[in-house]
C-alpha cells in the first residue's frame, strides 16, 4: 500500500523557492490500477518521481509498505527501487546494441541479495514470454519496433517481482493500436498478478484503460475524472 | 554487484562500441609498446656490456705492486717490483675457500716474425697454466700450456686469432715456428676470438707464454742495462726518462733485493712479476676475497705490523658495475620518456571516457532508476577504463616484443626479453586506468537519475 500524506515539494531556483507540490494526500491500495493524469507543468512528473523514490519530497510523509520512505538517502532509495518498483518510460530506455534478453536481466544483477545469472536468465526467459517476445531475444532495440521494445520493457521492469509498477507516458511514442496493447497488457499484470499499476499520462484514451484517474492540477490533486471516462469508454 | 557480472557488464559495453575501444587504446598501446621495447634494447645493451667484461676475465682481482717514490717522482701503481710468481701459488692454497685459480702476470712488447711476415701484437702476456681459464680465453685449435710447461720455460706460445690471420694466413699455425723478439717458439694453440672489450681495443691482437719464458727468455735485451740497485731506477745508459716507467719494461723494477744485472737469466729477477691475476669463486664477493688476501700476502712479503702493504688490489668487477650504472642510466632515461607517451595515452583514457559518460547519460539514468548505487556505476566505468587500458597493456606487450625482435634481427642491435618490463608496464597500465579513469566514473556516478534519464 502506498500513502502519501501532505507531500511537498519545492524547487530552488536562484533566489526564488518553487513549489510544485502543494501538499499531496494520496492512498493507493495494493492490486489498484491507476492513471495519474494532468497537464504539463501539473506536477505530475514530480510527483512521479517521488512516487517510484527516484526523488525525495521537501515535506510530508511517503508511506509504502508501512514504512516511511521520505527520508532515505540516495542508496537506501536505490534498493528500494530495485526491489519493490518497476520502471517503464515513454521512451523505452532499452540499451543499444544489446539484445532484449539483456535488457531484461540487466536490473537483476544490481539485486541484494544477489541472484545467480542462471536464476536471473530463467526468470527473464519466462517474462520474454509472457510479453510474447521469445523467437525476438535475442533481436536489439534496434531491430525491434516500437511496440516490441515497449514489451521488452515491460518485462525488463517485472524482472525483480516489484509490487508497484510505475509507468510514465507508456504509449507516448506508439500508435493507437499498438497503445491498446501495451495498456491491456499492463490491465493483465494488474488483474492475474495483483501487481499496483500506476500510468503516469496526459492521454485520456490511455487513463480510460485505468480502474481510478488522479487528476493532477497546479500541484494539487481533483480526485474522480478518470472514472466517469473509463465508464464511457470501455462499456 | 557480483564482480563477474561487473565485469561482463563492463566488457559489453566495450564491446558495443568496438571501434571507439580500439581507438581510445591506442595511445596506451604505443606508450606500453615503447616502454617495453626500448626497456628490451636496454636490457640487452646491458647484458651486451656486461659479456664484454666477462670475456676479459669476469670476477677478477688484479694484484700490483704498491707505487714507490724516487727522489720525489712517484711511479704510479705497480712501481714496485715486490710481487713474485709463488704469491699466487700462496694465494691459491690458503684462500681456496674464495679463490678458485690465481696466475703471476708478466707482459712485454716486441715483434713476432713468422716466415717473411712480421707483426707487433697489441699485448705479449704470460701467465702459469692457470691464466687461460682466469682470463676467459678458450682456445679454437690445439692446446694450452701445462705446469711442467711453465717450469721449464718451454719456448711454446699461444696466438690470438688477428696474429693467425695475419701471419699465418690460411695456414694452421699449430706447430709452426714464430719468432718472438728474435727467439723461436712453437705455436701450441689459436685463441677463440673475444673480439672487442669493453673499450674497443682488439682483444685478438694477443699473444701468451708461460711468464717463466717472458722472464728468462725475452725481457732480458733491451731492458737490461736500466736495472738498478737500491730502489733507483738509475740511468746506465741511453735510457729516456719517458720510457722509465713503461709498463712493458718489466726490467725497470727497482727491486730492493736485486743484485746488479747480469746477462744471465737471475734467478731473483725471474722471481718478480708484474701482477698477479686471482679468480674470485662465483658468489663472492672480490671485496671478501681481498680481505682474506691481504694478510696472506703481507705474511708472504715478510711486512712487519705498521709497515704499508707493498702491493694493492683492483677489482675489476666495479668497472664492469660502472658500464652497466651507465648503460642503465640511460635506458632509464629513455624508459622515463616513453612513460610521459603512456601518460599523454592515460589522457586520452580520460578524454574518451568522458565522452562515454556523457553519451551514456540515459544509460546510466536507467542504471540508477533499476537500483544501480552511484558506487554501482563508479565501479563500472572505473573498471571500463582499466579494462581498456589492460587490453591496451596487453596488444603494447605484444606490438612491443614485436618492435624489439625486428631491431635485433634487422639492425642487430642486442635486446633481451624482460619480463620485468611486462610486468611493469601492465601495471602502469592499470594504474593508468585508474587515475584517469577514476574522474570520468567519479561523474558518472554523481548524475541525478532524473536528470540522466530525460537527457536527450
Amino acid at each position: 500500500m502506498i500513502e502519501l500524506k501532505n507531500i511537498t515539494k519545492v524547487y530552488h531556483l536562484g533566489e526564488i523557492d518553487l513549489p510544485v507540490l502543494k501538499g499531496i494526500s494520496l492512498r493507493i491500495e495494493d492490486g489498484e490500477f491507476v492513471s495519474l493524469t494532468g497537464a504539463s507543468g501539473s506536477g505530475k512528473s514530480t510527483l512521479m518521481n517521488i512516487l517510484g523514490c527516484l526523488d525525495h519530497p521537501s515535506g510530508g510523509e511517503y508511506w509504502i509498505d508501512g514504512k516511511n520512505v521520505a527520508g532515505l538517502n540516495a542508496n537506501q532509495r536505490a534498493r528500494l527501487r530495485n526491489q519493490r518498483i518497476g520502471f517503464v518510460f515513454q521512451n523505452f530506455n532499452l540499451l543499444p546494441r544489446t539484445s532484449a534478453l539483456e535488457n531484461v536481466m540487466m536490473p537483476a544483477y544490481y539485486a541484494h541479495p544477489a541472484r545467480t545469472t542462471k536464476e536471473i536468465r530463467k526468470r527473464a526467459l519466462e517474462l520474454i514470454d509472457l510479453v510474447g517476445l521469445t523467437e525476438r531475444m535475442h533481436h536489439t532495440p534496434a531491430q525491434l519496433s516500437g511496440g516490441q521494445q515497449q514489451r521488452v520493457a515491460i518485462a525488463r521492469s517485472l524482472i525483480n517481482n516489484p509490487g508497484i509498477l510505475l509507468a510514465d507516458e507508456p504509449t507516448g511514442n506508439l500508435d493507437s493500436t499498438t497503445s491498446v496493447e501495451v495498456m491491456n497488457m499492463f490491465r493483465e499484470l494488474n488483474r492475474k498478478q495483483g501487481i499496483t499499476v500506476i500510468i503516469v499520462t496526459h492521454d485520456p484514451k490511455t487513463a480510460a484503460f485505468t480502474d481510478r484517474a488522479i487528476n493532477m492540477c497546479d500541484g494539487l490533486i481533483l480526485e474522480g475524472v478518470a472514472e466517469e471516462l473509463s465508464a464511457k469508454l470501455i462499456k | 554487484m557480483k564482480l563477474a557480472t561487473l565485469f561482463m557488464t563492463c566488457l559489453s559495453g566495450l564491446v558495443r562500441n568496438p571501434m571507439r575501444a580500439a581507438l581510445t587504446v591506442l595511445g596506451i598501446v604505443i606508450g606500453i609498446a615503447a616502454v617495453v621495447a626500448i626497456y628490451e634494447i636496454g636490457e640487452g645493451s646491458k647484458k651486451q656490456v656486461a659479456d664484454k667484461f666477462s670475456s676479459m676475465g669476469a670476477n677478477v682481482v688484479n694484484v700490483y705492486g704498491a707505487s714507490v717514490s724516487t727522489a720525489g717522482v712517484s711511479s704510479g701503481m705497480g712501481g714496485r717490483a715486490s710481487l713474485y710468481a709463488e704469491d699466487a701459488d700462496v694465494i691459491m692454497k690458503e684462500c681456496s675457500d674464495m679463490v678458485t685459480a690465481a696466475s703471476p702476470c708478466v707482459r712485454t712488447s716486441g715483434q713476432v716474425i713468422v716466415g717473411n711476415q712480421n707483426w707487433s701484437p697489441r699485448t705479449i702476456t704470460g701467465g702459469n697454466e692457470h691464466y687461460l681459464k682466469i682470463e676467459g680465453w678458450k682456445i679454437a685449435t690445439g692446446n694450452g700450456f701445462n705446469k711442467a710447461q711453465v717450469e721449464e720455460a718451454a719456448r711454446v706460445c699461444l696466438i690470438g686469432n688477428t696474429i693467425a690471420k695475419n701471419l699465418y694466413a690460411g695456414q694452421d699455425p699449430i706447430g709452426q715456428e714464430i719468432r718472438i723478439k728474435d727467439v723461436v717458439f712453437t705455436v701450441i694453440g689459436v685463441l677463440d676470438t673475444k673480439g672487442a672489450d669493453g673499450m674497443g681495443n682488439d682483444q685478438d691482437d694477443c699473444l701468451i707464454l708461460p711468464w717463466t719464458s717472458i722472464r728468462t727468455r725475452l725481457t732480458g735485451g733491451g731492458g737490461a742495462a736500466v736495472i738498478g740497485k737500491g730502489g733507483a731506477a738509475n740511468s746506465t745508459t741511453s735510457v729516456s726518462s719517458t720510457s722509465t716507467f713503461s709498463t712493458s719494461a718489466v726490467n725497470f723494477y727497482p727491486g730492493a733485493d736485486l743484485q746488479p744485472y747480469t746477462n744471465a737469466p737471475h734467478p731473483l729477477r725471474t722471481r718478480t712479476v708484474d701482477s698477479l691475476l686471482v679468480q674470485v669463486k662465483e658468489g663472492v664477493e672480490p671485496n671478501t676475497a681481498m680481505d682474506a688476501m691481504t694478510p696472506v700476502l703481507r705474511r708472504q712479503h715478510q711486512l712487519e705490523p705498521g709497515v704499508l702493504d707493498d702491493f694493492e688490489m683492483r677489482d675489476r668487477s666495479q668497472f664492469v658495475k660502472m658500464m652497466n650504472e651507465t648503460t642503465s642510466t640511460i635506458s632509464s632515461l629513455l624508459v622515463a620518456v616513453a612513460m610521459i607517451s603512456l601518460v599523454v595515452g592515460g589522457v586520452g583514457i580520460m578524454n574518451i571516457m568522458m565522452v562515454s559518460v556523457t553519451e551514456r547519460t540515459r544509460e546510466i539514468g536507467l542504471r540508477m532508476a533499476v537500483g544501480a548505487r552511484p558506487r554501482d556505476i563508479m565501479w563500472q566505468f572505473l573498471l571500463e577504463a582499466v579494462l581498456l587500458c589492460l587490453c591496451g597493456g596487453v596488444i603494447g606487450i605484444g606490438l612491443g616484443r614485436l618492435a624489439s625482435i625486428f631491431v635485433s634481427s634487422k639492425m642487430g642491435w642486442p635486446t633481451a626479453t624482460s619480463v620485468e618490463a611486462m610486468v611493469l608496464s601492465v601495471s602502469v597500465a592499470a594504474a593508468i586506468g585508474i587515475v584517469f579513469g577514476w574522474y570520468p566514473a567519479w561523474k558518472a556516478s554523481k548524475l541525478d537519475p532524473i536528470d540522466a534519464l530525460h537527457h536527450e
